[in-house]
C-alpha cells in the first residue's frame, strides 16, 4: 500500500494534466470561459443579498452582511459536496481508461477533488476583496492559517472521495444516498447560521463531530468574525484524524482496485 | 535470454452477477454481509491454465473464437487485470492498443489530448513534445489538431489514438484487434510501424481474428480455445488446426463460409494462401503427423528435388540463377480434384512468392498413378539468405492430401549485399554530375 501511494507521488504529471483538462473541458464552448468560475459565486452572493436582506432579513449583531457570512461557508462546502458527487462518479465516468488502458484508477477521484479546489480557490482573492471593501479586514494571522485549513480540507475530502469512488463501483446505489445525504449535512453544518448562536448551543456536541462543521467555523473565523483564529486546536486535531481517514480511503481503495476493471 | 513475456498457468475467473446484485446495498449492511455479497454468485473461466512465454523480439499472435480468452490474457500481460491464479510477468515497458483514444476527452482539441494521453501512456512532457510532429504527421491530422476531438471522424479519432500509443516506445507492445483502424493507406501504415519494431527487436503480442495478419506477421502463434491453450507454435500450423476445429465445430456449411471469410479478407496476399490446407477435413492424427508434413496421402508427394539451370540437383543458387522444383507424386486412386502447390519462405518465415495451379487457373481434370510436376523459376530474384520451400497437392477446397512444411531448404548468394525479401529486376542510371569510381561501381 506504501509503495503504491509512493507511486501516486509519480502520478503528479498525469494528475496535474488532468485537472487542467477538466478545467478546460468544464467551459469549453461558453462565452465567458474562466470568467464564470468568479461570476458565478458573485451571482450566488447577489442571490443571498437580496433573500436575506429583503425576503428573510438577518439582523444578527456581528454577522453583518450575512450573505457575505454565508458565502464564507458555502463556498468549502461548495468544494467539499462537489468534490464528493463527482469523485463517486469517477471511476464509472473513467470506466474506457480503467478496463482499457493500465491506468492508476485512484488518479481519478483525486483529479475530481483538485478540480474542484481551483475552482474554489480562484474567487477566494475577489471575496477577501469584498470582505476588505465591505466588512472588515481579515487579521493577517488568521489568513496564514488559510492554506492549513485548505490543506485538512484537502485531505480528509480525499480520503471519503477514495472511499466513496471505490465502493459506488459495487454499489451505484451510493450515487443517489450521497444526494441526500449531502442535503442533510449541509443543513446540519453551521454554514446558513452561526454554530455560537444561543438557539443552538444545545447542539454543541453534535457539531462537535462534525469534521466539516470544524472547517467551515475555521473558515468563518479567519475570513468574517471578529477576535482572531480561537479554533486551530479543533483543526489540528481534524487534520490528524483526516490523515487517518485518508490512509483508510486508499487502504480500502488498494483493496478493491483489482475488481474495477472487471465491474465498472 | 529472458522471456519478454511469461505467462505461467494462468487462471482467470469472470464474476457473473445477477442483477439482484445491484439491490443489495440495504441487505448488505443490515446483514452485515458486504464482503460475502462481494463474492460471486456464478463464476466464468476466461482463462483456464494457460502458459507460454514469448521471447525478446518475437511477434507472437493470439487466435481464438470470440470469447475464448484472447483479450483476457492481453489484459493480464497488459496489468489491466490480474490472473486469479499464476503469474504473468512482461520485461519493459508495455503499451496495449486495446481500444484507441480510450482516455480522449471529446471537448478538448487533439493537440492538447495527445499530451495527456501521452503522459497516461507513460510519457512526461517533454517526451511527448520532442515526438509530437511525428505523431501528428502518423495521424495524418495536422489540420484538426486545434480542433475539440469530438469533431474528428471515427478514422482520426482512431489514428490518432493510435499514433499516440506506438510512439510511447515501448519494448512490449500488446495489440488487440486494431488493425482495422483506417483506410488501406493506414493499416499499411500500421503494418510498417509494427514490422520497423520487429526490426528493432521490440516484442509484440497481438490478438486478432485476422489469420491474414497472423500468418503475415508472427514469429509464433498460440490457439486459445475455450480459455484453454489449443496449438501453439508455427502460425500455420496453429491457424490450420483452428480452422479444423472452427469447421469441426460447426460443420460444413458454416465452414466453408468461414473458409471464404478468410481468403477475402482484405490485404491478404495470394501468396500466403496460395498451397494452403485451410481445411478441415485434415485426418484426425494431423497433430501426431510428422513435424511439417501432413494430409490424407490419397496422392502422396514421394520425391522433392531442387534442380539447377542444368537440371542436377543443387541446393546454393545465386541470385538470378534459374531454379526449379520437381515433385513426384503418387496418386492411389484417380482424382479429378487436384492443386499442386509450391511456397518459398525466408529465414524469418516470410513468404516471399507462393503460388499454386489451381490459383493460376489450371482447372483440375484427371491425376493417375505416377506422375511429375516441375516448377520452374527462370531467374531467383532473391537477396542472399536461406530460403525454405511448402510443397503440396490437395483439393481445391484446400482439404490436404500431402502437405510439406518447409522441409526443403536452399540458400541464395549474391555479390550484393542488398536487404528486402524480393530484388526486382534493376538499374541506376545518372545524369551528368554524378560519377563514381569505376571499380566500385562495378561490384554494385
Amino acid at each position: 500500500m506504501f509503495s503504491n501511494l509512493a507511486r501516486l507521488f509519480r502520478y503528479r504529471g498525469l494528475i496535474l494534466s488532468l485537472v487542467a483538462r477538466e478545467l478546460k473541458a468544464r467551459y469549453r464552448g461558453s462565452v465567458l470561459g474562466f470568467l464564470w468560475s468568479f461570476i458565478n459565486p458573485l451571482l450566488l452572493l447577489g442571490v443571498y443579498w437580496f433573500i436575506f436582506t429583503t425576503i428573510l432579513p438577518n439582523r444578527t449583531e456581528g454577522l453583518q452582511p450575512y450573505a457575505l457570512f454565508m458565502l464564507c461557508g458555502i463556498l468549502p462546502w461548495t468544494w467539499f459536496s462537489a468534490s464528493l458527487t463527482e469523485a463517486s462518479n469517477s471511476l464509472i465516468a473513467g470506466g474506457n481508461l480503467i478496463k482499457k488502458v493500465l491506468f492508476p484508477a485512484e488518479v481519478l477521484p483525486l483529479v475530481s477533488v483538485l478540480a474542484n479546489l481551483v475552482h474554489f480557490l480562484l474567487p477566494l482573492p475577489l471575496v477577501i476583496a469584498l470582505l476588505v471593501f465591505v466588512h472588515r479586514r481579515p487579521e493577517l494571522a488568521g489568513l496564514l492559517w488559510l492554506p492549513i485549513v485548505v490543506v485538512v480540507q484537502f485531505v480528509f475530502t480525499a480520503g471519503l472521495a477514495l472511499i466513496l469512488a471505490a465502493l459506488t463501483v459495487h454499489f451505484r446505489d451510493i450515487r443517489d444516498i450521497l444526494t441526500n445525504v449531502l442535503m442533510l449535512w449541509f443543513f446540519t453544518t453551521p454554514i446558513i447560521y452561526f454554530y455560537l448562536q444561543p438557539e443552538f448551543r444545545k447542539y454543541k456536541l453534535f457539531f462537535d463531530v462534525n469534521p466539516v462543521a470544524h472547517l467551515v467555523i475555521s473558515y468563518q473565523e479567519i475570513l468574517f468574525l471578529e477576535g482572531g483564529f480561537g479554533h486551530w486546536k479543533w483543526l489540528l486535531a481534524l487534520g490528524v484524524a483526516s490523515s487517518g481517514v485518508f490512509l483508510a480511503g486508499y487502504w480500502l481503495f488498494d483493496r478493491l482496485r483489482d475488481s474495477f476493471a472487471e465491474i465498472v | 535470454m529472458t522471456p519478454a513475456i511469461e505467462l505461467v498457468n494462468v487462471s482467470k475467473v469472470y464474476r457473473r452477477y445477477t442483477g439482484q446484485h445491484f439491490a443489495t446495498l440495504k441487505s448488505a449492511l443490515l446483514q452485515r454481509s458486504v464482503l460475502r455479497d462481494l463474492q460471486p454468485d456464478q463464476t466464468f473461466l476466461a482463462l483456464n491454465d494457460v502458459s507460454f512465454s514469448v521471447p525478446k523480439g518475437c511477434t507472437y499472435g493470439v487466435i481464438g473464437r470470440n470469447g475464448s480468452g484472447k483479450s483476457t490474457a492481453l489484459k493480464i500481460v497488459a496489468g489491466i487485470t490480474k490472473p486469479t491464479s499464476g503469474t504473468a510477468r512482461v520485461e519493459g515497458r508495455v503499451s496495449a492498443l486495446i481500444e484507441l483514444g480510450a482516455g480522449f476527452h471529446p471537448e478538448i482539441s487533439g493537440r492538447e489530448n495527445v499530451f495527456i494521453n501521452g503522459i497516461m501512456l507513460g510519457l512526461s512532457r517533454r517526451e511527448v513534445q520532442r515526438r509530437f510532429d511525428e505523431i501528428v504527421d502518423f495521424a495524418e491530422v495536422r489540420d484538426f489538431i486545434d480542433a475539440p476531438v469530438k469533431t474528428y471522424s471515427s478514422g482520426m479519432y482512431m489514428r490518432l489514438g493510435f499514433a499516440v500509443a506506438i510512439h510511447v516506445d515501448p519494448d512490449v507492445l500488446l495489440v488487440d484487434e486494431v488493425l482495422a483502424v483506417g483506410d488501406e493507406g493506414f493499416t499499411h501504415k500500421c503494418l510498417d510501424k509494427f514490422a520497423e519494431f520487429r526490426r528493432r527487436g521490440k516484442t509484440i503480442l497481438i490478438v486478432t481474428h485476422s489469420l491474414a495478419i497472423v500468418e503475415r506477421l508472427c514469429d509464433q502463434a498460440l490457439w486459445l480455445e475455450h480459455g484453454h491453450p489449443g496449438a501453439s507454435g508455427d502460425p500455420r500450423r496453429v491457424i490450420d488446426a483452428y480452422l479444423t476445429a472452427v469447421e469441426v465445430g460447426e460443420g460444413e456449411f458454416l465452414a466453408s463460409a468461414a473458409r471464404k471469410a478468410v481468403v477475402a479478407k482484405p490485404g491478404r496476399a495470394d501468396a500466403t494462401d496460395a498451397p494452403a490446407s485451410r481445411d478441415a477435413g485434415s485426418p484426425p492424427d494431423m497433430f501426431q503427423a510428422v513435424e511439417g508434413r501432413w494430409g490424407s496421402r490419397a496422392v502422396e508427394i514421394t520425391d522433392v528435388s531442387l534442380l539447377d539451370g542444368r537440371g542436377e540437383p543443387c541446393f546454393v543458387f545465386h541470385s538470378g540463377d534459374p531454379l526449379s522444383v520437381r515433385l513426384k507424386a503418387r496418386a492411389t486412386q484417380p482424382t479429378d480434384d487436384f492443386v499442386f502447390g509450391v511456397s518459398l519462405f525466408n529465414a524469418d518465415g516470410v513468404c516471399c512468392y507462393g503460388t499454386n495451379t489451381y490459383l493460376e487457373e489450371m482447372e483440375p481434370e484427371q491425376l493417375t498413378g505416377d506422375v511429375e510436376v516441375a516448377f520452374h523459376i527462370r531467374s531467383l530474384e532473391l537477396v542472399e539468405g536461406t530460403y525454405k520451400l511448402d510443397v503440396a497437392v490437395h483439393k481445391k477446397d484446400g482439404y490436404p492430401f500431402d502437405y510439406h512444411r518447409l522441409l526443403y531448404t536452399f540458400r541464395v548468394t549474391s555479390r550484393t549485399h542488398d536487404l528486402g525479401i524480393y530484388r526486382p529486376e534493376h538499374r541506376w542510371t545518372f545524369s551528368a554530375g554524378v560519377q563514381f569510381k569505376a571499380t566500385e561501381h562495378e561490384d554494385q
